[in-house]
């Protein structure tokens, strides 16, 4: 029997609302049909299934909220009625490309007994303590969200409003287990404190709207990554005389609705490379993990602010004019926030592209757990040399951004090299 | 088709593409992508979606000639002219 289960649909996702099944029990699905619609914070997703088989039973309602992970549904597959293997088939994948620590966080949101660290201050704690504040109940807002005085202290004062209506609240000293302070301690530094944190019920939130569900969701992939990741960073300048001369003959050719973009050209160029240069083309999971598709994760803003990364499947076997299309076809859909799951899952490096008019580079975040993103700036007219000859030329910044635990320097800017010799040479890609 | 038409036409199809904003307050002279915050893909699919609606292809080498309201309805209107000759 398989499980499927609630796919991550990037590090950033935690948990998801099953609005609507679209298979029931018996049905028979193959792979790549839609088996769900699952509200996330990057709208209503289309949840795909990556397995053959027989449903044999839903196991949660519409309406349910889920962590990433959690089954969903059984599939049998066919002709294998009494397989008793639990196997977690394909999608496993993607549910190990969350990261460890949000599905931590994901169980502390539920009813939990689990033991959670808590940052706070050596004032807060000791007010606290006094007042009889179970600090696992607060958030922090001070450094790396560090409880402060004034967390501690608001607290308070909801906790006295609440008080009037009612009582017999536990007592602090059975939940809060404090490790002996530090007597050389900086009387404001943070420190962490085991916490026994009690079975709480999940809190009813208000729900976000969608910019603002977007808004943390970028905020947590990106406030991860730069947590984690130690970056480097690379420029080249890219003289796009000749890319722009061919898009310009080959748009010339083209009907208006199959004109192409830079973008595009820029998107099948890092394609290529990443061929030649294949360690960028990874995940950073306990090591560097290789991989063989070249998905590439391509930015596209959202006017309500808020970025959205679609990904273009196997991008170094599509031709430029293919890739074009998906961008037609898949930006519009990113920006009204109605993806497909595969078109948010198993992207392996991202392109940023501010695009004209705009700022001249960009230096990107790389989006967990790749090792690298690739920013292209406006293509702006500048005095270039070459061959000991000035000339007014398109030019283009392109910057990488490399995780530095998982490649040097040396390797990126062999890549940027790569992209160069391609972009030179667009009738090649 | 008159100027007041295409104006219409204009501020139909950037309402779809810009909807959080009001096209229709557009000064004649404004830079349309710069007022509108629209990019290099909704730039192109505008000019997909008038050549639907209008008939008129702009070739690339044209995008240049049309950066405002006033600049891109004569534009329009000359082609159509050169169209009904």
């Amino acid at each position: 029997m398989t499980e499927f289960l609630m796919p991550s649909l990037g590090a950033d996702m935690e948990d998801g609302t099953l609005v609507k099944w679209r298979k029931k029990s018996d049905d028979t699905v193959k792979r790549g049909d839609i088996i769900a619609e699952v509200e996330t914070q990057k709208g209503l997703i289309e949840i795909e299934v990556f397995d053959e088989g027989v449903i044999e039973k839903l196991l949660i309602k519409e309406g349910e909220k889920v962590p990433v992970g959690t089954p969903m549904a059984l599939i049998n597959p066919d002709g294998a009625e009494v397989e008793t293997k639990k196997e977690i088939a394909s999608m496993k994948k993607e549910v190990n490309l969350q990261p460890i620590e949000e599905k931590a966080e994901q169980k502390v949101m539920e009813k939990s007994t689990k033991e959670i660290r808590i940052r706070v201050t050596p004032i807060a704690k000791k007010i606290a303590q006094d007042k009889g504040v179970d600090l696992s109940q607060i958030t922090g807002t001070g450094e790396n969200g560090a409880i402060t005085k004034d967390d501690v202290e608001n607290a308070i004062v909801q906790k006295g409003e609440r008080s009037k209506t009612e009582k017999g609240e536990k007592p602090v000293e059975k939940l809060v287990e404090v490790e002996p302070e530090k007597t050389g301690a900086q009387p404001s530094e943070p420190e962490l404190y085991k916490i026994e944190k009690q079975p709480v019920e999940v809190k009813k939130e208000r729900a976000l709207t969608p910019a603002e569900a977007i808004r943390s969701a970028v905020a947590a992939a990106m406030s991860k990554s730069n947590r984690e990741i130690p970056h480097y960073y690379l420029e080249k300048r890219v003289d796009m005389s000749k890319a722009m001369a061919w898009m310009k003959e080959t748009n010339r050719e083209r009907p208006i609705q199959k004109r192409l973009l830079p973008a595009a050209l820029f998107i099948k160029a890092v394609a290529s490379s990443l061929d030649e240069v294949s360690e960028l083309n990874a995940i950073w999971e306990n090591g560097l993990q290789l991989k063989n598709e070249i998905n590439i994760g391509f930015v596209v803003s959202l006017r309500t602010g808020g970025i959205i990364v679609p990904v273009i499947l196997q991008a170094d076997s599509k031709s430029v004019g293919e890739i074009m299309e998906i961008l037609n076809d898949i930006i519009p859909r990113a920006r009204a926030l109605k993806l497909r799951s595969s078109e948010l899952s198993d992207s392996t490096i991202t392109i940023t592209n501010i695009g004209d008019g705009s700022a001249d580079k960009v230096f990107g975040v790389i989006y967990p757990p790749q090792v690298a993103i690739i920013g292209f700036g406006n293509i702006t007219e500048q005095a270039f040399a070459e061959n000991g000859m000035l000339g007014i030329r398109p030019v283009v910044d392109v910057t990488l951004a490399g995780d530095h635990r998982a490649t040097d320097g040396i390797t990126g800017s062999r890549f940027l090299g790569s992209l160069d010799k391609y972009l030179q040479n667009p009738e090649s890609l | 088709m008159n100027e007041e038409e295409i104006k219409n036409i204009i501020f139909q199809l950037l309402k779809k593409i810009a909807p959080d904003t009001e096209p229709s307050a557009l000064q004649p002279d404004e830079n349309i992508r710069e007022v509108l915050n629209i990019d290099s893909f909704d730039s192109l699919q505008f000019i997909v979606k008038l050549n639907e609606k209008l008939g008129i292809e702009i070739p690339e080498e044209d995008y240049g000639k049309i950066p405002t309201l006033k600049s891109l309805i004569n534009y329009l209107l000359a082609k159509l002219k050169s169209q009904l000759s």
